[in-house]
């Protein structure tokens, strides 16, 4: 299954037929999940009207933590079986995964100044996540440090595997310690204990986060390839 | 053993050798803690509240200032491809090598930490506990600062890079290193802090030497 | 007898085919000599056979076995001279030599450093054994380099350029050396643009291997 992918002329050919559905799930999803969420969701009893800000923030912060699983995923196939897209997806989730990352923590940011009266509170899950931050940071600042882009990305691949350890923390973090942010209300044993009028616009936009994510990631693939293709050209010329 | 044990002697013997230089990253921690008494005032109770901290990040960071030399020499004089054609695993050129550089600056800074810790007016509770803990975290900042400084080899900008790299995963250390001496002045029990960095100690002991190994391996190729 | 073998070597450098469909052979007592203009792959050949590079395909095989499968006990038998002298200059010659001697195996029976005396006698610079390395000149670096491999016994010897910098005198010792080596059974493979003399050595042309109008690997296909 892997293997007939690892072709890249199969894989421009393949992705050029998925971008655009991927692209159109996005918009339909999204428009879907933003209107049930900000217009027919109830305004929370407590929370008032800012609860809505939950629609954005909870599948980003989702996604971080999904795109760091990928990138750690393909970086160990990368590393173990030299699959030659596994290294480019990996580098390529990174951007992606750094955008949902900060945009979870701003959002949690705008929720926290009404909810706790702060913008921010140096607790376990706040602070992993940020920490999830500067470990993306790093990866993209070790990915481009190298004159040759294969040990760039064999050396990211490394840190992506090593950084791995924070992501379990980062989920437990709320039932581990002590938190002031609210523990997992979908994700959990014994089924979801959120009304469906909310999880119906929460799983809509965490759906459209997603199919944005393998938008992005297949148009970002395509254009890593064309330039590894212009690179192959250029060292032709240079070695005859 | 009798090769762990080369490797290591070797690299303690090159840190004496340098003379004044070895000790560099100790100065630094010195005056990284001096700076604070400047930044926040004189203020006792002030300087008391902050010193755990203070002496953490300054540790933290005198540690990490060490860290970028550890392999870079060997790989510029070309010994560390010597060194991993040797016939042992590369893991345990990497805790060999670990090793000489927790004995040159982990040690030293445990030793000088007390010393801050009277300048930083700290309660005197707090100093066996500060020491116990840093015994126990130095170890985990070198093994962990392994794999970064293995990962930087022939890149750009090198030092900037590694601090990237490696602090965030130095956080946990840091949280619980302070806790535990926060704890023993305000009177609280300190073993569940010293356990977190126990585990943590033993966790990096078992994953950073092989993560090391692999990033100095690519580095080779 | 075919000891040391290579089959359909392919090599990768960054993102360029070095060389293609290589084959070599060694037996005991031979030499193979490795020619071919700048860039043809001789260091990376020499890097392939040490065990340093992983060839992207193709094997090498060790009396028959794949050196892949045991890495510890090829690299147990071999010695690898490289471009750069894996010398501290803080410490003295025969420190230097005594590190490295020390890391090989095949000297259980008594002190390491016993081979370091005449092994600096071989190759002339035995009255240097206390200087400090940083007093060395090119040449007497070279040299020191050299007397590693002498140090301790290992029946494949792996030199890239070794004469670089080395004068008349020094050259002829080193052939002297590399006779000894295979009279005694033992192999080397030397790249070199110079001339040196090693009798009914096989002459290896890179430049037959050489991959044309071909860019990078799979994803340039």
């Amino acid at each position: 299954m892997i293997q007939r992918f690892a072709n890249p002329n199969r894989f421009m050919r393949l992705s050029a037929a998925v971008v655009p559905w991927m692209a159109g799930a996005t918009v339909i999803l999204g428009a879907a999940g933003l209107y049930l969420g900000l217009f027919q969701a109830p305004a929370d009893y407590q929370q008032g009207e800012s609860v809505r800000i939950m629609y954005v923030h909870v599948p980003a912060a989702w996604m971080a933590l999904f795109c760091y699983t990928s990138m750690a995923a393909a970086s160990a196939t990368a590393l173990i079986w030299k699959h030659p897209l596994a290294d480019l997806a990996a580098r390529s989730t990174a951007p992606i995964g750094i955008c949902f990352t900060f945009l979870a923590l701003i959002t949690g940011s705008l929720w926290g100044k009404p909810m706790w009266g702060t913008w921010w509170v140096w607790d376990a899950r706040l602070t992993s996540v940020l920490v999830l931050f500067f470990l993306y940071l790093g990866y993209m600042a070790l990915v481009n440090a190298f004159d040759d882009p294969a040990r760039g990305a064999k050396a990211a691949a490394v840190l992506a595997l090593v950084g791995f350890v924070n992501v379990p923390i980062i989920k437990f973090s709320v039932d581990w310690w002590n938190s002031l942010h609210q523990p997992a209300s979908v994700l959990k044993l014994g089924g979801p204990s959120i009304h469906p009028s909310m999880l119906a616009p929460l799983l809509l936009m965490a759906l459209a986060f997603t199919t944005y994510y393998f938008w992005v990631l297949l148009v970002r693939l395509r254009a890593e390839i064309l330039s590894t293709k212009i690179r192959a050209v250029r060292l032709r010329q240079v070695h005859g | 053993m009798s090769r762990f044990l080369h490797i290591a002697r070797r690299d303690v013997r090159l840190a004496f050798r340098q003379g004044i230089g070895g000790l560099m990253a100790v100065m630094f921690f010195v005056l990284a803690v001096v700076l604070f008494p400047f930044g926040v005032g004189p203020e006792v109770n002030m300087l008391a509240r902050i010193s755990a901290g203070v002496i953490w990040v300054a540790a933290l960071l005198a540690s990490m200032l060490s860290l970028e030399q550890l392999f870079q020499a060997d790989f510029e004089d070309g010994s560390l491809e010597l060194l991993a054609l040797t016939p042992m695993p590369l893991e345990v050129v990497v805790l060999a090598k670990v090793t000489a550089h927790w004995l040159t600056t982990g040690l030293p800074l445990i030793a000088a930490a007390p010393l801050l810790a009277v300048l930083l007016h700290m309660n005197t509770e707090g100093f066996t506990v500060l020491i116990v803990a840093l015994a126990l975290g130095t170890p985990s900042l070198s093994l962990i600062g392994a794999v970064g400084a293995a990962l930087i080899l022939g890149s750009r900008r090198g030092g900037v890079l590694l601090s990237l790299l490696i602090l965030p995963l130095f956080i946990p250390v840091l949280i619980f290193g302070v806790g535990a001496v926060d704890a023993a002045l305000a009177g609280f029990t300190v073993r569940p802090q010293l356990f977190v960095l126990g585990a943590f100690f033993l966790a990096a002991l078992s994953l950073c030497p092989w993560a090391a190994a692999a990033a100095l391996r690519q580095a080779l190729e | 007898m075919t000891l040391f073998t290579g089959r359909n070597l392919v090599c990768v450098r960054g993102e360029r085919r070095v060389f293609a469909g290589l084959d070599f052979a060694v037996d005991a007592g031979a030499a193979l000599v490795l020619a071919g203009a700048n860039g043809s792959g001789k260091s990376s050949l020499l890097r392939l056979m040490a065990g340093l590079l992983r060839p992207a395909s193709g094997t090498l095989a060790w009396d028959g076995a794949a050196t892949a499968a045991d890495p510890d006990a090829h690299r147990a038998r071999l010695h690898y001279v490289g471009h750069l002298d894996a010398m501290k200059p803080v410490l003295t010659v025969a420190e230097n030599l005594r590190f490295w001697a020390g890391l090989r195996p095949g000297r259980r029976t008594g002190n390491p450093g016993d081979a370091v005396g005449p092994a600096l006698e071989t190759f002339g610079i035995a009255h240097l054994a206390d200087v400090p390395g940083r007093f060395l000149s090119a040449g007497q670096k070279r040299r020191l380099t050299l007397a590693r491999i002498v140090t301790a016994p290992a029946p494949l010897w792996l030199l890239d350029e070794p004469t670089t910098a080395l004068d008349e005198a020094a050259t002829a010792s080193l052939e002297a050396a590399i006779a000894g080596h295979r009279a005694g059974g033992g192999m080397v493979v030397v790249a070199t643009h110079t001339r040196m003399a090693v009798d009914g050595a096989r002459v290896l042309d890179l430049s037959h291997f050489a991959v044309r109008s071909q860019g990078a690997g799979e994803l340039g296909s």
